[in-house]
C-alpha cells in the first residue's frame, strides 16, 4: 500500500544521518532533544557572559545598548523556550516509555514533528541574527514596545512567528504525553504506581494544553497589528489596551514558570529515595502537591503586574493565590527531607545535584514568597533582585534538577557512566559559580540597580558587586564545560554500565542499558511501585527473545520533518509577505501545498514498515 | 513483577483509543484558544468608536446558526451510517453535513462583505478587528472540518472508510460537533447579547422598578 502513495519512499537504513532525520523512535528523538537543548544551553551562556563582560565594569562599552538589548532578549527567549523546556522534552521521550513499560510513545509520527517544529522554529528565530535584526523587545515582549512604531525591523517578526512554530510543537508534545501516559501503561502499572516523574510530565502535558493556546491567540494578535494593521494592542487613541498583552502573556507565562520546574521536581522525586534506600515518603502528596501546584498557577498570572495599576482589589486576590502556592511547594521540600531521613545516603553525583536543587530552589522559593507581597513587590519590581530570584528557581532549580537527571539517566542513555570525578568536580563549581553570580543580584537589586540597563555609572556604587557577579559567571561557566567534557567523553570512553547502576526500584532499571529498540521485548506486568525493590532479587533478568521474533516497531517517516519544514517556510512567507508582498505569497502558497501534501502523505501511510510480519510477544 | 507471555500489544489501559482521546485532549486545549479570543472581544465591549454591534443581523445569523446546527444533526447519522457498515447512507449524509457547513461559510462571507460596505473592517476599529478575527478563526475551523469532511467521503470510495474503522469518522465528528458548539457560545455571548444586551438589561431595570426593587 505505501508503494502508491508517493513521491518519497519509505526510508530504510538503520544507522546514517537519515536514520535520525526520520526516525519515530522516542529514544533517539529523546537523544536529539537533549543534544539539541545542550548546544542551545551553551548558546545562552554565551549571550550571558557578553551581558557579564559588559556590566562588570561601569561605563563600559564591550556591546552596545542596542546589542544589550538584544542579548537579554534572546538569552531569556532561549533559555525558556530552546534550552529548559526541551531538555525537560528529552527526558519525557526518553524516559516516560521505559518508566511505564510501553515500547514507545502514543504518536510516534507526531512526536517526530514536535521535535522538528522546535528546532526549525529555533533557527527562525537565531534566523533572525543573519538578517540583521535580533529581537530586542525582552522576552515578555510588552505592548507597545512591540509596534512598529518603536520596533519597526523584522526582529519582532521572527520572534512571534519562531514562537509560533516552536509552540506548536509543544502542544502537539502535551497531546502525546497525556495520551502516552494514561494509555500505554503496563498491565498492573496503576495511576498510583507510577514514578512521580511520570506524573510530573503528565500534569506538565496538561500545563502545556491549557496554556499555550492563549499564548498563540496573543502572539497571533500581535502579529496581525504589526502585518495588517488592526487594533488590538497598540492603537491606543481608538481605545485599545496594552496592558491586554501582558494579561494574556502571563496566563500563559506563569503557568509556563511551572511546566519549566516541574520536571525537575519529577527528577529529583525519583532521584531522591534512590540514593536515601528508602521510598519517597508521602508519595500521594507529592503528586497531589504537583497538581495543586499546577491548578494554582492558572490563578496568578498577575503577580507580574503588580505595578500596573490594576487596583487594590486585584492586587490583594493575585497576591493570597501567590502565596497560596508556597504551601503545596512547601509540602514537596518536607517530603524530599522525609525521604532523606534515616535513609542510607549515598553522595554520588545525581544525589549532589539533586540536593542542590532542594537547597537552591527552596532560596529561589522564600525571594518569590515576599514579593508575592504588593508592597515589597513595589520596591522589587525590575530590579536584579527580581533577576537573582528566578534565577534561583529556574537555574538553581529547572538546571540543577535536569543536570542530576542527566547523571542519573546517563548510563541508560548511552550504556556508560559518566565520570563520578569530574561530576563532583562540576557539582562543587556549579554551586559556588551559581551562588557568586546570583546571590550578590539581590543585594544590587535592594540597592537599586534595575533590569535590562546596558550600563551604570561609577558613583552609584554597584560596581564592586558586579564585578563579582562577573566573575560567579565565569566559575559557572567553567564547570559547564566540564560538563561537556564529561558527556563527550563518558560517551566514547566511559566505563561500561550494567543494567542498574545504581541500585534503584523503577521499571527503566529492567533492560538493558542502552535499551534496545523495542525496550521491552516482553512487556512487563507490575504488582508494586516498586518493582526492583519488592522482587526477593535485586535484579530481574528479562525474558530473552530469538531475533526472528523480535517486536516490530513503527517505521520511519521522512512526513513530519517535511510537514514542520513547510509549516516553518509558511511562517518565514509571512515575514517575507512583510517585506515584498508578492514574494510572500507565493511561498506560502508552495509550503502550503506542500504541507498538505504531506498531511495526506502522513494519513494514508501504514506506521509500519509494508511486508513486516507483526511479532507481538 | 513478572513477565507475562500472550498480552495485547494494542490494548490501552483506559480501554479508550488513543486517537479519540487525542482528539478530546486537543479540543480542550481549543476551548482555550477560542475563550481567549472571546475574552478578548468581551473585555473591548464599547471600547473605541465605528460602526458596531448595530451592524449585527440577528435573523440572518439565526438562519446560519440553524444550518450549522443541522449539519450536526446530519453527522450523528452519517457516524451511525458507518458503524452500522451502510457505506450509501454514510456518503449521504457526510456530504450533507460538509454541503450544510459550507452554506454556513457562504452566510458568513456575505456577513463579511455587507460589513465591509458599511465600513467594517479587521482595521477600521477595535469592534472590527475583535470581532472578525474571532469569527474568522472560527470560520477557518469550520473549513477545515469541511475539507476533513470530504476528503472521507471520497477516501469511502476507495475502500478507505469501512465499518471496521468508524473511529476515524467519530474523530472528525467529534471537531465538527465541538466547532458547532463554539459557534453557540459566539451567537449566545456575542451576537445576542451584543445586540440585545443593552436593551435587556434596561427591561431588566424597568420591570425591576415596577416591581419596587429598584
Amino acid at each position: 500500500m505505501a508503494a502508491n502513495i508517493g513521491i518519497l519512499r519509505r526510508p530504510v537504513a538503520p544507522t546514517g544521518i537519515w536514520s535520525w532525520v526520520t526516525t519515530v523512535d522516542h529514544k533517539r528523538i529523546g537523544i536529539l532533544y537533549g543534544a539539541s537543548a545542550l548546544f542551545f544551553f551553551v548558546l545562552a551562556g554565551l549571550e550571558a557572559l557578553l551581558m557579564r563582560a559588559q556590566l562588570a565594569t561601569p561605563d563600559a562599552s564591550v556591546v552596545s545598548a542596542d546589542t544589550y538589548n538584544s542579548l537579554f532578549t534572546m538569552h531569556g527567549t532561549t533559555m525558556v523556550f530552546l534550552v529548559v523546556m526541551p531538555a525537560g522534552a528529552a527526558f519525557f521521550n526518553y524516559m516516560i516509555p521505559l518508566l511505564i513499560g510501553a515500547r514507545d510513545v502514543a504518536f510516534p509520527r507526531l512526536n517526530a514533528l514536535s521535535y522538528w517544529l522546535y528546532i526549525f522554529g529555533a533557527i527562525l528565530i537565531n534566523f533572525s541574527f543573519f538578517m540583521g535584526a535580533f529581537p530586542k523587545q525582552s522576552w515578555v515582549g510588552y505592548s507597545p514596545l512591540t509596534s512598529h512604531v518603536f520596533n519597526p525591523g523584522s526582529g519582532v517578526d521572527y520572534w512571534i512567528l519562531g514562537l509560533q512554530v516552536l509552540g506548536l510543537g509543544t502542544l502537539i508534545a502535551g497531546f502525546n504525553f497525556v495520551i502516552t501516559i494514561l494509555n500505554l501503561r503496563a498491565p498492573g502499572m496503576t495511576m498510583m504506581r507510577m514514578p512521580i516523574f511520570v506524573w510530573m510530565t503528565l500534569i506538565i502535558s496538561f500545563l502545556v494544553i491549557f496554556a499555550f493556546p492563549p499564548l498563540t491567540v496573543a502572539l497571533t494578535m500581535l502579529m496581525l497589528d504589526r502585518f495588517f494593521d488592526t487594533n488590538f494592542f497598540v492603537d491606543i487613541k481608538a481605545g485599545s489596551d496594552p496592558l491586554l498583552w501582558q494579561h494574556l502573556f502571563w496566563v500563559f507565562g506563569h503557568p509556563e514558570v511551572y511546566i519549566l520546574i516541574l520536571p525537575a521536581m519529577g527528577i529529583v522525586s525519583d532521584v531522591l529515595p534512590t540514593f536515601s534506600r528508602k521510598p519517597l515518603f508521602g508519595y500521594a502528596t507529592v503528586v497531589f502537591a504537583g497538581a495543586a501546584i499546577a491548578f494554582l498557577g492558572f490563578g496568578v498570572w498577575a503577580h507580574h503586574m503588580f505595578t500596573s495599576g490594576m487596583g487594590g482589589w486585584a492586587n490583594a486576590a493575585f497576591s493570597g493565590a501567590t502565596m497560596t502556592i508556597a504551601v503545596p511547594t512547601g509540602v514537596k521540600i518536607f517530603n524530599w527531607l522525609g525521604t532523606m531521613y534515616g535513609g542510607q545516603l549515598r553522595f554520588s553525583t545525581p544525589m549532589l545535584f539533586a540536593l542542590g536543587f532542594v537547597s537552591m530552589f527552596m532560596l529561589g522559593g522564600l525571594s518569590g514568597v515576599m514579593h508575592a507581597a504588593v508592597p515589597v513587590d513595589g520596591q522589587q519590581h525590575d530590579t536584579y533582585f527580581v533577576v537573582a530570584h528566578f534565577h534561583y528557581v529556574l537555574f538553581g532549580g529547572s538546571i540543577f534538577g535536569l543536570t542530576a537527571g542527566t547523571y542519573y539517566w546517563f548510563p541508560k542513555f548511552s550504556g556508560r557512566m559518566l565520570s563520578e570525578k569530574l561530576g563532583k568536580a562540576h557539582f562543587w563549581l556549579m554551586l559556588i559559580g551559581f551562588n557568586l553570580t546570583f546571590m550578590p543580584m539581590h543585594i544590587v537589586g535592594i540597592l537599586g540597580m534595575p533590569r535590562r540597563i546596558y550600563t551604570y555609572s561609577p558613583d552609584q556604587n554597584w560596581g564592586t558587586l558586579n564585578a563579582l557577579i562577573s566573575f560567579g559567571a565565569l566559575v559557572l561557566a567553567f564547570s559547564i564545560l566540564l560538563f561537556i567534557i564529561n558527556i563527550v567523553r563518558s560517551f566514547r570512553s566511559g566505563e561500561k554500565a550494567p543494567m542498574n547502576p545504581w541500585g534503584a526500584s523503577t521499571l527503566e532499571w529492567t533492560i538493558p542499558s542502552p535499551p534496545p529498540h523495542y525496550n521491552f521485548a516482553v512487556v512487563p506486568t507490575v504488582s508494586s511501585q516498586h518493582p526492583l525493590w519488592d522482587e526477593e532479587a535485586n535484579v530481574i533478568e528479562p525474558p530473552a527473545v530469538p531475533a526472528a521474533e523480535e517486536p516490530q516497531m513503527p517505521a520511519p517517516s521522512y512526513w513530519p520533518v517535511v510537514l514542520a519544514g513547510s509549516i516553518t517556510m509558511i511562517a518565514g512567507g509571512l515575514i517575507i509577505y512583510a517585506g515584498m508582498s508578492w514574494a510572500g505569497i507565493a511561498v506560502m502558497a508552495a509550503f502550503g501545498a506542500l504541507g498538505l501534501r504531506a498531511i495526506y502523505g502522513w494519513i494514508f501511510e501504514p506506521p509500519y514498515a509494508e511486508g513486516a510480519g507483526h511479532h507481538h510477544a | 513483577m513478572q513477565y507475562v507471555a500472550g498480552i495485547d500489544p494494542h490494548r490501552t489501559s483506559t480501554g479508550l483509543s488513543n486517537r479519540k482521546m487525542v482528539m478530546w485532549a486537543f479540543l480542550g486545549s481549543d476551548v482555550l484558544f477560542f475563550g481567549t479570543l472571546i475574552g478578548t472581544h468581551m473585555v473591548y465591549r464599547g471600547a473605541g468608536a465605528g460602526p458596531r454591534e448595530e451592524l449585527l443581523d440577528i435573523p440572518i445569523t439565526s438562519i446560519s446558526t440553524f444550518v450549522l446546527l443541522m449539519s450536526s444533526l446530519a453527522m450523528v447519522l452519517a457516524l451511525a451510517a458507518i458503524q452500522r457498515g451502510n457505506l450509501g447512507s454514510f456518503r449521504l449524509w457526510t456530504a450533507a453535513t460538509a454541503t450544510l457547513g459550507m452554506v454556513f461559510i457562504g452566510f458568513q462571507m456575505y456577513e463579511f462583505t455587507v460589513f465591509a460596505h458599511e465600513g467594517l473592517t479587521p482595521r477600521s476599529n477595535i469592534f472590527g478587528t475583535t470581532f472578525l478575527v474571532m469569527t474568522g478563526f472560527h470560520g477557518a475551523h469550520v473549513t477545515v472540518g469541511i475539507l476533513w469532511l470530504w476528503s472521507l467521503f471520497f477516501a469511502s470510495f476507495k475502500g478507505k472508510v469501512r465499518q471496521a474503522t468508524s473511529l476515524d469518522v467519530e474523530v472528525a465528528g467529534l471537531y465538527w460537533h465541538f466547532v458547532d458548539i463554539v459557534w453557540i457560545v459566539i451567537f449566545g455571548v456575542v451576537y445576542l447579547i451584543g445586540a440585545y444586551g443593552a436593551e435587556a438589561v434596561e427591561g431588566a431595570t424597568h420591570a425591576a422598578a415596577r416591581l419596587g426593587l429598584g
